[in-house]
Parts: structure tokens; sequence; C-alpha cells
């Protein structure tokens, strides 16, 4: 038997057309878009699974642990026994306030005892000396020996090899401790720390039934792990026991994690747009190329119910196929990331989940069924006597019902991605009144050139004729490169615009240094001193702790809530302050800052988040009660703070008046340059003031931003990839017809450089409109998503009104060049040929 | 069904086709009335718009009449909905067209198999090949339509209408598209094939040589039949 029959086995009639069609090479740029639309949605998902975990474990640094969980009273053994059982790390860790002496000196000082192994996130980092160079370290104090930080050694002035009284013993000061990676978990209230060992804490006689200590179990693992454990574990706390996750971390850091993941869902939400646009246009090619066939096929007693099952198995096969080898692709593409990016990190990466493979699966069958599916049911209404009378072709449907159900399969992929309602809907709105917009745009646009094509050489004449022929190709054509183009825009410009923006709202010179504990009679020497030391600007906010006692005169306690943190929250003292004018940063959005009235007769502004945590709404009045006094003011605003200025926030601002009986402290926040001594004298000057140093807090911060903007970046590299693929898929979608056209005007006698001409009129006008209008959707949703979505201020970009047009003629230029080549090279023979 | 109607492969009464045409209404075909016998060899012939390629489509029942019936082997074709006049085609018809209608992604082989796969017929690489070698073909069952020239093309596609053994072929202007040469080796070969499957022949021709191959010459004027 001849080779061509050994190769005809018995698969399954889809298959084998699958087989056909593909190497006919049918089939290959749809699937092409497929691959790398899968391969963007799984790579993003696979990166920023691995960025995500990535960064919470970063952030978890900030807790020192993975879980973390706090007790008035030690744990019982049952915690400890299922963290090993699940094969988590432990660490323990017991904090209580104790008077640290050396000779002569004593100091009220924060004393933590850890365990072996402690920080399990995140690093310690200590100095030799006091002002010494300091480095990262994997140690805690040997036993025998502790770790003084800056203020404490400054107050008991001794130096590492000094002996430090704790107890009823005696330790050695082994080193100064710069960095405690939880640290900043509060910032009122601290006393400066001395770091020791557990096993040295029975000596000290320091810990009795009793006495007030805290205790920490450190827990980390895998993150499923971790998880699991985090579950397990909640419902089996008791009384004075909770457990610190990242949920409830500091807004600053959550706040930071939220916006990376809006940035890397947007990425990937383009990406997915892009595949669509390329999904659909390759299958619109695929289906126009098929008319005939189709109509041979019915014409030979093929029943409507079979040829289309023909078809969308063919389509289902390939889609199953091309969703592997995205995964596959995507897969590898992470991992390069993740290799360049561990370099950055240092930290390793963690494996990525097995979700984003399902996510790619999902997303290209989803595509695929809502691009795919409107022009193959367009086939089946294809007649039968197209056989004979060939103009008879597929009834147009309006693209717009053909498509409803593709842009409801994108709408919903959009926001399962997004993950979040807003972004999600923005930036489908965003794209759909973009098609909308562009679709009707271009075809006023093409008669517009058709009307100018009048007059000039015949070249010039036929060229804008065809604009207005082939209006309804042209315009998709149009429409597909200005999306194509958009989306580039954005990735190019506004992207920088909004990193930048992102990046810039943690200010360089954001205040360093926290003081607080400043007495009344202290602020005016202490700005003096401040003055004298070379700091500018202090701002001091005023301080009252007080209680919030009852809410509209009915008295409420942690029994009223059952959310967790307001019942923390409310056996707490709040800390208050009063002002003047609404602190910066903060934004009023229900009710109206203090009026006149307001100052004479006392009122208070309540922060959003606490307001809905505690069921204080506007209007209610609040009763504080604090230091012997009490107040009962209304609320007549309620605020949003921004969380990412590293500035003090209040969740109550009241009335400076309001709060006149209460006793006041004064806390005050400034930035220090280079300056290691300044603690030192700060406290000498003011025994009494607490300092905090957030340096190292914002490093961290700043740090976490820093790959958070990097990973993004990489990911948006993707969806720029699909753009390009989207460009190409837009620019062969007339391929086709302009060839046989040139090889029609060929054969009927045009010189080459006529058609060529003809070709390049008809060319500048769909690049000129298809990039005017990426510039004007670009701007347009770069406006949206700034002011809208992100809450950067929008700054216009005239590079985007240049860089479009300049887009879009280049990407015809370049079609031109390429497909034109082709067209003219064809022989005209063939060509039509092909065309009967 | 009685023996009196199995000796029709095709009759037809009052068959009307009307379009709507700007404002009024064209008449392209007007109460036709034809019979074809089993086995009968037809030709229809006329001018260029004279409705020949609409009546055989009629006949095929790829289109709707606007009044009258057909009786295909004793089947009233325009009483089936569209799928039941596309299974009568399966199971009756081949088709023979000027513009040859191979699909250019697949072979000649393939194409000739595409009918038998789409039935369902098993064996379909092995029919398929000796039926291309009946056409002469036998060399070019890898090539695809774009290379294989006219006749070549229209030779494949003959053998795609022989290889379902139908009971009538249309063929319509099969030689349309050929130079003289060609177009009498493809009409060789076509009567060669009907007269050794005894098939039906309907086939539209402008060419009077080729229609007096056939017993009878039907000649449409004007949408008519006349003589
Ligand atoms: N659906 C239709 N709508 C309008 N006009 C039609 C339609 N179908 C056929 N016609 C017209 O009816 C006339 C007959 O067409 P038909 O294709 O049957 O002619 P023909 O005899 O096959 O001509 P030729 O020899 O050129 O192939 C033509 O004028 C054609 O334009
Ligand atoms: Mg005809």
């Amino acid at each position: 038997m001849k080779p061509v029959l050994q190769r005809q086995n018995n698969l399954p009639l889809p298959l084998k057309m699958l087989q056909r069609d593909w190497r006919a090479g049918e089939l290959r740029v749809l699937a092409l878009a497929l691959v790398i639309a899968v391969a963007s949605v799984t790579s993003v998902g696979f990166f920023a699974d691995r960025v995500w975990q990535a960064l919470t474990r970063e952030a978890n640094q900030m807790l020192g642990a993975d879980v973390l969980l706090l007790s008035d009273h030690p744990f019982a053994p049952e915690l400890r026994d299922e963290a090993a059982k699940r094969g988590l790390a432990q660490v323990d860790g017991v904090s209580f306030v104790s008077m640290a002496r050396a000779g002569d000196a004593s100091q009220l000082s924060g004393v933590k005892a850890v365990s072996a192994g402690y920080p399990l996130r995140g690093k310690l980092r200590i100095a030799p000396r006091l002002n010494a160079e300091d480095a990262e370290t994997d140690r805690v104090p040997p036993p025998g020996t502790v770790w003084l930080d800056e203020r404490l050694s400054a107050a008991l002035g001794v130096q590492p090899g000094d002996k430090i009284e704790l107890g009823n013993t005696q330790l050695i000061f082994g080193a100064v401790l710069t960095l405690e990676p939880d640290r900043g978990l509060s910032f009122f209230n601290i006393a400066p720390r001395l770091l020791m060992r557990v096993e040295d804490l029975p000596a000290t006689g320091l810990i009795q039934t009793g006495s007030r200590a805290r205790y920490q179990l450190y827990v980390a693992g895998t993150r499923a792990a971790a998880e699991a454990y985090d579950r397990w574990a909640k419902p089996r706390l008791g009384a004075g026991q909770r457990i610190e996750s990242l949920g409830n971390a500091r807004p600053e850091v959550r706040s930071g994690l939220d916006r990376a993941q809006q940035f890397l869902g947007l990425s990937a939400m383009l990406a997915v747009i892009l595949a669509a646009v390329a999904i659909a246009l390759s299958t619109r090619r695929y289906t126009q190329r098929h008319l005939d066939g189709y109509a041979v096929m019915r014409c030979f007693g093929a029943l409507q119910g079979r040829l289309f099952a023909l078809f969308a198995w063919e389509f289902v096969l390939l889609g199953v196929a091309a969703c592997a080898v995205g995964c596959i692709l995507g897969y590898a593409g992470q991992a390069a990331i993740a290799l360049w990016l561990t370099e950055l990190v240092a930290s390793s990466l963690p494996q990525p989940g097995f979700y984003p493979v399902l996510q790619g699966f999902a997303a290209g069958l989803l595509l695929l069924l809502g691009f795919a599916l409107p022009p193959l049911l367009q086939l089946k209404n294809v007649p039968a006597i197209r056989v004979i009378r060939r103009e008879v072709g597929a009834p147009r449907q309006s693209a717009l019902a053909a498509y409803a159900l593709g842009l409801a399969a994108l709408a919903a992929l959009l926001l399962w991605q997004a993950g979040e309602f807003k972004l999600g809907a923005t930036v489908f709105g965003g794209f759909a009144a973009a098609f909308l917009l562009f679709w009707l745009v271009s075809l006023g646009a093409l008669r517009l050139f058709a009307l100018l094509g009048r007059t000039g050489s015949v070249s010039w004449r036929y060229g804008l004729a065809n604009l207005r022929r082939r209006s309804r190709g042209n315009a998709v054509q149009i429409v597909a490169l200005a999306l194509g183009l958009t989306v580039l825009l954005l990735l190019t410009f506004i992207r920088g615009d909004l990193l930048e923006a992102w990046r810039t709202k943690l200010p360089q010179d954001a205040p360093n240094r926290f003081v607080v504990n400043i007495q009344p009679d202290q602020v005016a020497p202490l700005v003096q001193f401040l003055a004298q030391n070379g700091v500018v600007a202090p701002t001091s906010y005023p301080m009252v702790r007080a209680r919030l006692t009852a809410i509209n005169g009915r008295a409420v306690g942690a029994d009223d809530y059952t959310d967790e943190r307001a019942r923390r929250q409310i056996d707490r003292e709040f800390n208050l302050s009063f002002m003047q004018t609404i602190p910066p940063g903060n934004q009023v959005t229900a009710g109206r800052w203090f009026t006149p009235e307001d100052y004479a007769q006392g009122a208070v502004s309540v922060e959003v988040w606490i307001a809905e945590r505690l069921g204080i709404e506007l209007g209610d009045r609040l009763s504080f009660s604090g230091g012997g006094a009490s107040i009962d003011v209304p609320v007549t605003s309620v605020r949003k703070l921004d969380w990412d200025s590293m500035r003090p926030n209040f969740f109550f601002v009241t009335t400076p008046k309001a709060l006149t009986a209460f006793p006041a402290s004064y806390m005050s926040t400034f930035r220090v340059l280079d300056d290691p001594l300044f603690t030192t004298r700060l406290t000498q000057a003011f025994p009494n003031l607490t300092v905090i140093d957030v340096s190292a807090l914002m490093r961290q911060v700043n740090a976490m931003l820093d790959q958070v903007i990097r990973a993004v970046e990489f990911v948006f590299l993707f969806a720029l990839v699909a753009g390009v693929l989207v460009l190409y898929a837009a620019l062969l979608s007339t391929q086709d017809e302009r060839r046989q056209e040139a090889a029609l005007m060929r054969a009927l006698g045009a010189r080459r450089a006529q058609v060529a001409a003809a070709q390049r009129a008809e060319f500048f006008a769909l690049g000129l409109v298809a990039g005017v209008l990426a510039s004007a959707g670009a701007t347009a949703i770069g406006y949206v998503l700034a002011e809208r979505v992100f809450q950067f201020p929008w700054q216009f970009n005239i590079a985007i009104w240049i860089a479009g047009p300049l887009a879009g003629l280049a990407c015809v230029a370049l079609n031109a060049w390429l497909g034109g080549r082709a067209a003219l090279n064809h022989p005209p023979m063939l060509a039509l040929r092909e065309g009967t | 069904m009685t023996k009196a109607i199995d000796k029709f492969m095709i009759k037809a009464a009052g068959l009307s086709k009307v379009v709507p045409s700007g404002a009024g209404q064209l008449v392209i075909l007007h109460e036709i009335d034809l019979a074809v016998m089993a086995g009968e060899a037809v030709a229809i012939v006329g001018a260029s718009g004279s409705g020949k390629s609409t009546l055989l489509g009629l006949l095929a029942g790829l289109d709707t009449p606007s009044v009258g019936s057909v009786h295909l082997n004793g089947a009233d074709l325009f009483a089936l909905d569209e799928d039941g006049r596309a299974a009568l085609r399966a199971r009756l018809l081949g088709f023979v067209f000027q513009s040859f209608q191979l699909l250019p992604a697949l072979n000649a082989l393939e194409n000739v198999m595409l009918p038998l796969e789409l039935a369902g017929t098993a064996g379909a690489a092995q029919l398929a090949e000796s039926m291309l070698e009946r056409v002469g073909l036998a060399e070019r069952l890898g090539h695809y339509p774009k290379h294989l020239s006219g006749g070549e093309q229209q030779r494949v596609a003959l053998a795609r209408a022989f290889v379902m053994q139908p009971k009538l072929l249309l063929a319509d202007e099969p030689t349309g598209n050929l130079d003289a040469a060609t177009g009498a080796g493809v009409i060789d070969l076509m009567f060669a094939l009907n007269a050794e499957a005894g098939t039906t022949l309907v086939l539209v021709t402008h060419d009077d040589a080729i229609a007096r191959r056939c017993q009878r010459q039907i000649r449409l004027v004007g949408g008519r039949i006349v003589a």
C-alpha cells in the first residue's frame, strides 16, 4: 500500500479533520492565539500565585511567623502537638515588662524571651557595638546572654560585655539588637527591648502565676499546612488567646498587597481580552475560508447537526490541545521569571499551586466557546445552494448579537480574574465601550476616507475606494488593531504612570521616627531640640487615651460584638486626637468635616473601618471615658484614611474643646537623616519619651513594593505579547481578500507599483484611524483606572497621542511590506485558482 | 410504493421559482413539469440566465420552489425538512459542479473520502483510492487541489461523486471551466462511469455536442421548457 494510504487510519472524523486542517495551515493562527492566551493566563496565574505566596511570606516577616498565636497564659500542649504533627516549625516567645539594671542605672524594659529558631520568618539584625554597622543573623542570644536595643543600652549606659541584672539573675549583654522583624506591630507603649532566651527565664524568677506576661507561639511551614493549622486552631482558642495572621497585620502592608493583587489581576485581564480578540479574528477567518466546504458537505447530504458537531469537536480537540501546550508554556515562562526574581528576592519562591492550570484550561475553553462558537454557528446557516450560486453566503448577523455569548464569557472571566467586582467591571465596561465606539467611529471614518478618495491618482482613488467596499472587514480590522494598540499603549505609558504614582505614594521624605508620650509642657522644648538637631517640620498630634463606653447612651462591651477584632478593640483604650483641620490624606466619605458649631459644641469624626466594625453611624452619639474624664459627642463625619502614607492615623478625631478635660500627651513624627546618635541624644534630653524608629519597617515595606512592581511589570509583558498577536491576527484577517484582489488587478493589467500604491493608500488610512482610536482608548481607560480604581491623580500624557497613530502606521506598514509583498509575489494564476 | 412511480427517478410537477426583484417579482422558473426515468441520461440546455442551475438546485432540494413538487425515486422532496432532504441526497445523489468545489485543505484522496466518511462508510480509503485509480489519478492521491489542473480537479470531483454509487448524478456544466479537449476527456469519463454504474444522469450544458450524447434534451428559455 502507498504511504498516503497508510496514514489514513481509523481516527474519529473530527480528529481527522483537525489533522487535515492543521496540515493545511488552516488552524495555526487560531491555535497560536489560544496557546499564547492560555500561556499568558496561566503564567500570570502561576506567577501571581508564587509571587503572592512570596509576598505573603515577606509580609509574614512582620509577624515573625506564618501564624502567630498570642495568649495571656501558657499554651496547652495540644496546640504545639498539632503543629508538630502537621510538620510545622514552632518557636516560643514570652514577653513582659520588667526593670533591667546595670550598676546604678535601671530602666523599665520590654523583655522578650525566645527559643532557638526565632524568628521563623524574617531575620534579626544585630551590631557588635552601639552605633556599629549591623548585620543579619540567624541566631538568637545564646543562653546566659541578652541583646539590648539601642534605646535600652543608651538608657542603661552599657556596652556589649557588661552585666545586666534581670530579676534574680545576671546575664551578659551580647550584642545590640537593631531590628526585630515583628516589632512593627504596635507603635505605642513600647518599652525598650531586651531579648533573651526562654531557657534563662526560670532563673530570673520573674514569671510566676499571676504575673502579667504574654505568650507567643510562632508557627510556620508550607502555605497549605499553615493555613490548615490556622483553621484548625481558631476554634480551639480559649479566653485571652487569639491568632494574628496577615489579615489583621499592619494596614500599610495589607493595602500594599491588595494593590499588588489588583495590578496582577489587571494584567491577566488584559491578556484575556486580547486573547478573546485574537480568537474571534482567527475563527472568523477560518469560517470564511470554510463556507464552500460546508456547502459542499451539505450537498453530499451531511446533516446540519452532524456537520456542526464535526466542526465543534474539531475546535474542542484543538482547544484542549492548545490549552495543554499553553499551560506547559505558561509554567515554563513563570519558572524563568521566578528564577530571575529569586536573585532579587533572596528567599526562594515557593512552588506554584495547581490552581492556575485549572484557570488556564477554563479560560482557554471559555474563550474558545464564547468567540469561536458564534462564527461556527453561522457556518451552520450556510445554504447548500451556495455550491451553485456563489454569492450566497452566511446570513449576516450584527457583530454584537453574534458575540453576545463571547462577551458574556469574557465578562465572567474578567470578574473571575480580577477577583474584585469594581476592577473587573471597570475593565470589561471600558473595553466593551471602546469596542462599540471603535466600531462606530471606524465605519464613519471609512466613509469619510472614501469621500476623500474621489480625487488623486488612480491608485490612491482605488485604494481609498476599497476602504468603503470592504467596510465591514476593514472595520473589524481597525477595531482589532485599535484594541491591540490600546493595550500596548496602556502597557507602555499608563503602566509606568500608575506604578510610579503608586511608588510615590510612599514619599521619600516620609517620617521615619515616631515619638510618643510627649507631655504638653515638653512640646515647645522638643520642637527646639529637633530644630537644633537639623530636623525640620515635625508634625505633632495631641493624643488622649480613652475607652468607648457607650453608643447612643447604651453601654457597649465585647459581648455586644461577634467580630473578633471588634471584640478586641472595644475593650482597649483608643488613641483619640483632636484637631482643627482634617488631617492630610484623610477623606470624608459621609457627613462633613467640623463646622464652627461643631467646634463650639463638640463632635467626633470616625474612621470608616472601625465604624463598620463597631456599628457606628453618622449622627450616633459616642461616649468616651478615660483618665477620670468623660464626654458624649455626636458623629458628624466618617473618614477614610490613607494607610499607604506611613502617617499616624486616628480612628477617632474630635474637636479640640471636647477633650480638654482629658489628660493629653502629644505624639510627633519627623524624618531624621543619617544620624546614628540621634535617638541616644533625644532620650538623654527627654528620658520619658518613647522613640520609635520606623525606618526599618519602611525599608521593609519599600522593598516589598519594589518586588511587587517588578513582578507586575513582568506579568505585563505577557499581555504585551498577546497584544502583538492580536495585531498579527488583525492584519491577517483581510489578507486573503487582498491577495486575491491584487492578483485580479494584475491579471487585468495593473502594474505591480500601482497595486502596491493602492494598498498603501488603504493601509495608511487603516493605520491612522486605528492609531488615533487606540490613543483615545488608552487615555480614557487610563484615566478611569487611575481615578476610580487605583485612586492616583491622573496626568494627561501627550506622548500617547503621538505614539498611537505612529504605532498604527508602523503596524500596517509592516503588514503592507510582509503581506503585500506576498500578495504581489503570489502568481496571479495561483491566487485566482485558489479563489474559485 | 407502486412500480409505476419507481420507474421515474425524477418527477417534477408545476415547479416555479419566483424571487422578489426591486419593486416587482422575477420569475426564474415557470411551471416546469419534468420526468426522468431511472437509468436515463437527460441534458438541460439553454442560454445563460435561462434558469438551468436554478432548476438543478431545485431537483436536488438545495433550494425550495415557490410552487410545485419534486419526487425523487418516489419520495416527495419538499415534504421533507432540510435535514430530511440532506439524508435523501446522501442516499441518492452525486454532484459535479462547474467550479469543481474541492476542499482546498484536503488532498485528492481525502476529497474523495470525505462523503464516505461523512456517511460513516467503512474502508473509505480503499474505496476512494480505487475510484481515483479508475479516473486515472492513481499517482496524484496526495496532491492538493491547487496543484491539480482543472481537468484533474474535475476528475477528482467525478471520483468523489461516483464513489458513493449514487442512483442519480446531477452535473452543472462540468466542462464549463475547461478547455475543449480537456472537457471532452472529462465528459467521456463521466459517460463511461455512468454506463458502468447505470446511474441516472441530469446534465446541464451549453454544449450541443455534449447534449446530443444524452438520450433526451430539455431546452429552457426564460424559465420555461420549450420542445
Ligand atoms: N435567488 C435569486 N435571486 C435573484 N435572482 C436569481 C436568484 N436565483 C437566480 N436568479 C436569477 O435567475 C436567472 C437564472 O439563473 P440561473 O443561475 O439558473 O441561470 P443559468 O441558466 O444557470 O445560467 P448560466 O448558464 O449562466 O449558468 C439569472 O438571471 C439569475 O440572476
Ligand atoms: Mg448555471
